[in-house]
């Protein structure tokens, strides 16, 4: 299993112009690790942070979207695999980090911690997908995540982390929002 | 008098409002299937090159999709039943209101009596989609016939114009 935050950490290392997607407790590991122009967190219904990183790479089609979900947070919105097999934007890389557990609700299990979700992900036709349950592994696949013509569908199997009430209230503030269309000149 | 309060009928052809939304700079098309508007708009729009329709498997998807576009100023158009509007209620509260996005929706209203206001509709889905709309805060316009489809443009206009969203209802059933 692997640090969830030291995974980011990697990643966080290597990124320069993507638009990085985040939903709750990665959301707030991300942030508290990189504060940059370019990240734009997913707010007002949980589960669809893929969805919003599917309508960036639409619009943004010279960047690549990388897209930091969570396993209760797609199994809010599981038929999102098949809309992005579809779609298949070359852009587009959808991580999702799994503990097993609704950890920004309190810690309680999703209905079946076991879910296949790369399984889910290949029924969808989604082609270039993975499982890594260690951070040598995911250090290892960073250059495939940051490259690899998409859509690329990644499984990072984490250790829970820290339960309690995280604070939304800056990630979700307008401000962020103005600046990510600033970045990109909207 | 408005033709829906008077119980006159006229046509509402697709490529009438087609046409609207094309002069209102939407090409994304975000569509889960409504039997009221399947044939007149979405099967004409599934093979217009000018569209680029993106099939979804659940309305609130849509929110999500459509709010990522607008980064690149890009106009879409979420297609839909009333049931999905419904399906859909807290993405459309917690994205499009909340962060204030110009979400354009139109609206099928399955099952709208032929010249009944839909708040006058005996049924009880499509009577309350208007009061909805209404506590929601969202602007909304029906659209029964083809004189009524210059709205369409204009809500759309509009929603980008005040970055708002706007329902468009689809209250005549559209013919190919």
């Amino acid at each position: 299993m692997i640090d969830r935050k030291k995974a980011l950490e990697l990643l966080a290392a290597r990124i320069t112009d993507e638009i990085v997607v985040s939903t709750y407790s990665t959301a707030t590991d991300w942030l508290s690790i990189i504060d940059r122009p370019l990240n734009y967190f997913s707010s007002g219904a949980m589960g669809l942070a893929s969805s919003h990183g599917l309508g960036l790479a639409l619009a943004r089609p010279e960047r690549r979207i990388i897209v930091l979900d969570g396993d209760g947070s797609l199994l809010m919105n599981l038929p999102t695999l098949v809309t992005i097999g579809r779609v298949a934007p070359r852009n587009f890389t959808h991580l999702v980090f799994c503990n097993g557990t609704y950890e920004a609700n309190g810690g309680h299990p999703i209905p079946n911690p076991d879910v296949d979700f790369e399984g889910h992900a290949r029924a969808a036709q989604i082609k270039k997908t993975f499982t890594v349950n260690d951070l040598d592994a995911f250090k290892d696949r960073i250059d495939y995540i940051l490259h690899e013509e998409g859509p690329v569908f990644g499984s990072i199997k984490v250790e829970q982390g820290i339960l309690g009430p995280r604070s939304y209230k800056d990630m979700y503030k307008g401000e962020r929002r103005a600046a990510l269309r600033s970045a990109l000149g909207v | 008098m408005s033709e829906a309060a008077s119980g006159a009928v006229e046509k509402l052809r697709g490529s009438t409002v087609i046409n609207e939304i094309k002069k209102a700079g939407v090409r994304h098309i975000l569509s889960v299937p409504d039997l009221h508007t399947s044939k007149g708009l979405l099967h004409p729009i599934a093979v217009d090159p000018e569209f680029k329709l993106i099939r979804v498997c659940k309305e609130d998807e849509i929110l999500g999709i459509a709010a990522g576009l607008t980064y690149g100023n890009l106009r879409s158009l979420m297609l839909v039943q009333y049931t999905g509007f419904l399906y859909a209620m807290n993405a459309i509260r917690g994205v499009a209101i909340e962060q204030k996005l110009p979400v354009c929706m139109m609206i099928g209203l399955l099952g709208k009596e032929p010249g009944v206001l839909p708040t006058e509709s005996r049924r009880f889905g499509l009577r309350i989609i208007e009061p909805i709309l209404d506590v929601l805060g969202i602007p909304h316009t029906c659209i029964e016939t083809d004189a009524d489809t210059p709205r369409i443009s204009a809500a759309i206009e509009e929603a980008w114009r005040t970055s708002r969203p706007t329902a468009i209802l689809i209250g005549g059933r559209p013919e190919a």
